[in-house]
């Protein structure tokens, strides 16, 4: 730790505070990682500048490695929201960290031009600056990192909402086509948005289609087994349609029993099997379009 | 038994599982595992891997390719540091629970899987090994 040393770098940045600015900034306008499209020179220089007086300030009593120490915290909340916001425009992570990294240049010459005499000094602040300014970049690229995570949450559980449908196929009944990884937070919504549908509808019959859950095991069964038994709870039978060969075979093994549950290997047959027990039936007649040659 | 190659996954979140079934996916079909042993595996891993995160309170899987005589297979560890198992013959038996679930998961497993080996010691964790040849 550089802690009680006299802070040549606060006053470094101090007393050429505007030409370490146009210098960095020159360096980000340079850099191939600028993104013009994405942000100005005006915006680039004024979140520069106000990141280079925040620096100061937390290095004014010398260069503290540990950024959890309180004199670091504005510089922190500063960079937190600066890659947050880059993070959300579509930055790249090291377009992002480029930010930090490239103030380097510009701080080792302005080192180097004020104490090039005392070569000690010199290694030991270079030296410092690059300890900091390595760990405040990586911390943009962490907060960079969770930001995006974020975000693939937050569109995760907007699919959750958009990937279960319930579409009515026939008056009274009902088809919730399941797609992807049925996991317990799912079926809570899956079953939730069919009971009410049954509700709404008044439908007798629900056809549940698995075609497109790619794996079928104990717990899916078992979430799948009380959606069917909500639904019977309310009046309304389902069929479980979509059950490929390679599930059978693999629900066999597991030893779950369907054999309380009407399954059907298509939807098509799924749905004959619905109007049969709507006592509805299809009749073939004279197909209105005729091919004409 | 050699072993080709191996991988290992982490497994601490339900998201691990998803990744896991993925990855036993991916590595069957690079074999040239049919559809069937495919899902079987597949399945397998879930409940292995369901099981490492809910009982053993997470773990880690190993995947190797591994290849005996003129077989190749597939095999799967699973791996916790959890709190054991008390009676494994009572464990694998169907419809025994401690959890909620079906309690299907570790005897279906075996059924998936051609070679199936459990190791625990209670307060020191469990290791389920399978194997699926192609």
């Amino acid at each position: 730790m550089a802690k009680e040393q006299a802070s040549i770098i606060a006053d470094i940045l101090k007393k050429q505070e505007t030409e370490i600015l146009n210098r960095w900034v020159k360096e980000q306008l340079q850099s191939v990682t600028l993104r013009s499209d994405l942000m100005n020179e005006s915006e680039l220089r004024q979140q520069s500048s106000e990141f280079l007086s925040l620096f100061r300030e937390a290095t004014s009593r010398g260069v503290n490695y540990d950024l959890n120490a309180p004199e670091w915290s504005r510089v922190m909340e500063m960079l937190n929201s600066a890659s947050r916001s880059r993070a959300l425009q579509g930055y790249s992570p090291s377009e992002t960290a480029t930010f930090i990294f490239s103030l380097k240049q510009p701080l080792f010459n302005s080192l180097t031009e004020t104490i090039k005499e005392n070569t000690g000094a010199l290694s030991r602040e270079i030296w410092n600056v690059t300890v900091i300014l390595d760990k405040l970049g990586l911390y943009t690229i962490d907060v960079y990192i969770k930001s995006r995570e974020e975000i693939i949450l937050r569109q995760q559980r907007e699919m959750i909402e958009l990937s279960t449908p319930v579409v009515q196929l026939w008056n009274g009944i009902l088809a919730l086509p399941l797609i992807g990884t049925l996991d317990s937070e799912r079926t809570q919504v899956v079953m939730e948005s069919l009971l009410t549908r049954i509700v709404e509808t008044g439908s007798y019959v629900a056809i549940i289609d698995i075609t497109g859950v790619p794996t079928v095991d104990t717990l899916v069964a078992q979430h799948l087994l009380k959606t069917v038994a909500a639904a019977k709870l309310m009046g309304a039978e389902c069929i479980i349609s979509g059950i490929r060969p390679q599930i059978a075979q693999t629900i066999v093994h597991l030893g779950v029993n369907l054999a309380d549950v009407i399954t059907k290997a298509t939807m098509a047959e799924a749905l004959k099997t619905a109007l049969v027990m709507n006592g509805l039936h299809i009749v073939k007649s004279q197909p209105i379009a005729k091919k004409e040659k | 038994m050699t072993v080709q190659r191996s991988d290992k996954r982490l497994i601490r979140t339900s998201e691990d599982i998803v990744m896991v079934r993925q990855l036993v996916r991916e590595w069957a079909k690079t074999i040239g595992m049919n559809l069937v042993d495919q899902t079987k595996l597949i399945t397998a891993a879930s409940e292995l891997a369901r099981n490492t995160f809910d009982y053993g309170g997470g773990g880690v899987m190993l995947i190797e390719q591994v290849i005996d005589a003129m077989k190749i297979g597939l095999r799967l560890t699973f791996e916790d540091k959890g709190p054991g198992i008390d009676d494994v013959e009572q464990a694998i038996k169907d419809g025994y629970t401690t959890g909620g679930g079906m309690g299907l998961g570790l005897g279906g497993a075996r059924r998936l899987a051609n070679e199936f080996y459990i190791d625990t010691k209670p307060g020191e964790g469990t290791r389920v090994t399978i194997i699926r040849w192609k």
